[in-house]
């Protein structure tokens, strides 16, 4: 995934940062929808969603990230992106915009972010004074601990 | 003309015919003289001749093409079958099977060549043909220009001529443009009848009746005019060309002549003889067909399951809302529709179930094989061969199988002398048994051989690190057994090149997991060993009862359902850890579902009275606590995913009627 084609990104917000997710992963945004728990699943496994038939397993990113849990709100969202074949949600607070990042504007992640575990990222991008870290969304799929 | 539009088509009939083809010779090494098992083997080699050549697979027409001309010998009588010929045909098989496979992955035949089976095969006809063509010349076909008559029609011919009647063939050509043939060629029929009697017909009547005939057919006729008359007679019908006559005087003079015709053609491979042979085979493989049929393509059909699956999840949920309403109308419709939908169900379901035959039909060669490689005498008994399951499993089912055949044949079964020091009979039994059971499908692998060493298993599963010396010690012998499913296992001493690779019964277990089926052993020292395998019916929808534990529901397979009962709380015992109640005049071990799933607020445990749902998994039970029931429902499975596949105790998961997703209990592993 570190080879990107695009570089649109949709961007959202998980605690105070922002992160962003390549355009061409992303199906779509949903609102919250009902969560069966998934028993002896992964803890940040949510558990499962009805998505127009099929079944697929949400993960809450703040419990992926080891941020503080905190409740849903009306503006908390499913991302649903497909790697692979493999199709997941991603539950996080808000979704805001889609931004174009320059390759340029992205630079290589620090070696210590302090929030997050950073296999996950594989670039810092900046958008004037912000900076989106930018998530490798087949890690986050294939590291299952 | 391109032909890649035909090559799916040539290559799964092809693989139809090939199997076919594997039976009859099976069959034609039991029952050499069976005259239909050899009309059938030519018939096959005679369509894939055919079917090859249009392709332009030569090498595979040539084959088949020596093949069809020992199998006609054998057919006339010229050559006995014997095991070398067998073999041959076997090893004609082989090839066909390597070059249709081959083309179905690289579009070519391969580089494998034919010519040393077409030499066996050109051994086989010369070492019999120079005795053979003279005795045979009194039963052979007699080649006699556009119409060639049997010995039958010969001695009509003969008692004709002899009574005085003359006897013509007549080839009729109808113009080009005709529009009902048939028609013409009726009205030419009955001007021949007011004048003779038609005692032949090329092609045959009911073929010209329906139009199969380009613009030309012969018929012979028994006759007291003479030809002018007819020539007149038949000439005068619109649209008919062109009228050629043929008059027969003798027919031992034509006898003679066509044996020589015959017998340079076998020795050359002469073109007539094929047409020969392509007439009167073509009329065999039109009446053996039978019933129409269709080939659809299978994602087709899963698209159609699909769809199904949607429209049932769709009534449930009309089926809530109906529920809620007084509207006698909505009820009344969305009963209709719930029957229609089950029989809608049904019949997508019958349509995707092929007969277990189809995988079956590979066994009895390689047990033939793979006995005689291994100097064991086996006999392998098919049964219920008929007995349905979807296609997908079909597919899928028939690896495991050959794991376990060889298994049985390579391990269980014993060698000749140990048999005989044994007091057993010399010929090994293997069984393998297809049944309907409920609303699963159970395959046996059955072996009379020396069953299952125990103890031998222990040892290797020791050695090879899979459990430790105490493990073992304290290890009862059905636990030991399972020891022979974990990866990396494998008792052969000898590495074989039938099993013992170490890479055979996980993989079975793996597989027939994944179908959603389980796999267990029986084994008796010194007796045999017996391998069950139970697969779901269908895989797509089933019946189950929807329970609810905690705030949750859940769904459990109809089918794994012994009963449902009510037991107090204070009747639970504690044995060894494990809680039991006594049901039925039995030890039932009891599963407390909230604890194993770990669901809050559950209220179960603090009942009085529980609700137990009793599950069998083959001859074992167990008692599942829940909550409370909601009900039986016709649930679509869909499963978790790859992303979840990996999780315990739950089978998949259902949308139920308001949208919800509800998981379905592996009710397997938990017991």
């Amino acid at each position: 995934m570190a080879a990107n084609i695009t570089n649109k990104y949709v961007v959202f917000k998980l605690e105070n940062e922002e992160y962003g997710i390549d355009i061409l992963r992303v199906k779509e945004i949903k609102e919250m929808l009902r969560i069966t728990r998934v028993p002896k699943a992964p803890s940040f496994v949510r558990g499962v969603v009805n998505l127009r038939g099929e079944v697929i397993p949400v993960i809450d990113l703040r419990k992926k990230f080891n941020l503080q849990q905190r409740n849903d709100t009306g503006s908390t969202r499913i991302i649903i992106v497909t790697v692979d074949e493999i199709t997941v949600g991603l539950i996080i607070d808000t979704s805001s915009e889609v931004l174009e990042i320059e390759k340029e504007f992205i630079e290589e992640p620090p070696t210590a972010i302090a929030s997050i575990d950073h296999s996950y990222i594989y670039g810092i991008g900046k958008v004037g004074a912000r900076l989106i870290i930018l998530l490798d969304v087949s890690k986050i799929i294939s590291v299952t601990a | 003309m391109d032909m890649n539009q035909y090559l799916e088509i040539f290559i799964e009939e092809s693989q139809e015919h090939l199997q076919s083809l594997n039976q009859s010779l099976l069959g034609l090494e039991t029952n050499p003289k069976d005259m239909q098992i050899l009309n059938e083997i030519f018939r096959v080699a005679h369509t894939i001749k055919g079917m090859a050549g249009t392709m332009g697979y030569t090498k595979m027409t040539n084959l088949t093409h020596q093949m069809e001309n020992v199998l006609d010998d054998i057919r006339n009588g010229k050559i006995d079958v014997s095991t070398f010929i067998v073999d041959v045909l076997f090893e004609c098989l082989d090839f066909l099977e390597n070059a249709v496979n081959h083309i179905a992955s690289n579009g070519t035949e391969g580089n494998a060549s034919a010519d040393d089976i077409i030499v066996k095969l050109n051994n086989i006809l010369v070492g019999k043909n120079a005795e053979a063509a003279v005795t045979a010349v009194a039963s052979e076909a007699v080649d006699q220009g556009f119409m060639k008559f049997n010995q039958y029609d010969n001695s009509i011919v003969a008692k004709a001529l002899e009574q005085g009647f003359n006897v013509f063939k007549v080839q009729v050509l109808l113009d080009s443009g005709c529009m009902l043939k048939a028609a013409r060629a009726f009205i030419v029929f009955q001007t021949v009848e007011r004048y003779g009697e038609i005692i032949k017909a090329i092609p045959k009547v009911e073929d010209i009746e329906d139009e199969k005939f380009e613009n030309e057919f012969s018929i012979a006729i028994i006759t007291s005019e003479n030809e002018a008359v007819l020539r007149k007679e038949l000439e005068s019908i619109s649209e008919v060309n062109k009228v050629i006559f043929e008059k027969i005087n003798e027919v031992e003079v034509e006898l003679m002549d066509s044996a020589q015709v015959n017998a340079s053609e076998i020795l050359t491979d002469g073109s007539t003889q094929n047409e020969e042979k392509e007439s009167g085979e073509d009329l065999h493989s039109k009446k053996s067909k039978t019933g129409k049929t269709v080939r659809v393509d299978i994602d087709r059909l899963d698209n159609l399951m699909n769809l199904v699956s949607e429209l049932i999840i769709i009534k449930t949920r009309l089926e809530g809302a109906g529920a809620d309403t007084t509207d006698e109308d909505m009820g009344e419709a969305v009963e209709y529709l719930e029957r229609i939908t089950t029989s809608l169900h049904d019949a997508v379901m019958k349509v995707r179930m092929v007969p277990i035959e189809r995988v079956f039909n590979r066994f009895p060669r390689m047990v033939r094989d793979l006995s005689k490689e291994l100097g064991k005498d086996i006999t392998l008994s098919l049964s219920g061969e008929e007995t349905e399951l979807d296609r997908t499993v079909i597919d899928e089912i028939g690896d495991p199988l050959i794991h376990l055949i060889r298994n049985s044949i390579d391990h269980g079964i014993e060698d000749k002398e140990e048999r005989t020091k044994k007091g057993k009979p010399v010929t090994g039994n293997l069984y393998l048994r297809a049944y309907q059971d409920g609303n699963s499908v159970v395959i046996e692998v059955e072996d009379d051989g020396n069953g299952i060493d125990i103890g031998r298993v222990r040892k290797k599963a020791i050695e090879k690190g899979i459990i430790s010396q105490s493990e073992a010690d304290t290890m009862d012998e059905k636990a030991s057994v399972e020891l022979l499913f974990k990866p990396g296992f494998s008792t052969a001493e000898k590495i074989s090149d039938i099993s013992g690779r170490g890479v055979g019964l996980d993989v079975v277990k793996t597989k027939i997991e994944s179908l959603n089926g389980v796999v267990e052993v029986e084994t008796y020292s010194g007796k045999g060993s017996k391998f069950i395998i139970r697969l779901p019916l269908t895989l797509a929808i089933i019946q189950a009862l929807m329970v609810t534990i905690g705030s949750e529901k859940y769904a459990i397979p109809l089918n794994v359902i012994r009963d449902i009962t009510t037991i107090n709380a204070d009747s639970i015992r504690n044995i060894h850890g494990q809680e039991v109640v006594l049901n039925r005049e039995s030890v039932l071990p009891i599963i407390r579902l909230n604890k194993v799933l770990d669901v809050d607020g559950s209220t179960a445990d603090a009942e009085e009275e529980m609700t137990i749902v009793v599950v069998k998994k083959g001859e074992k039970h167990a008692g599942f606590i829940v909550d409370s029931l909601i009900g039986q429902q016709e649930i679509v499975i869909k499963t978790l995913g790859k992303y979840l596949s990996g999780i315990r105790f739950i089978a998949g998961a259902t949308i139920l009627g308001d949208g919800q997703v509800a998981l379905i209990i592996d009710t397997n592993s938990l017991i």
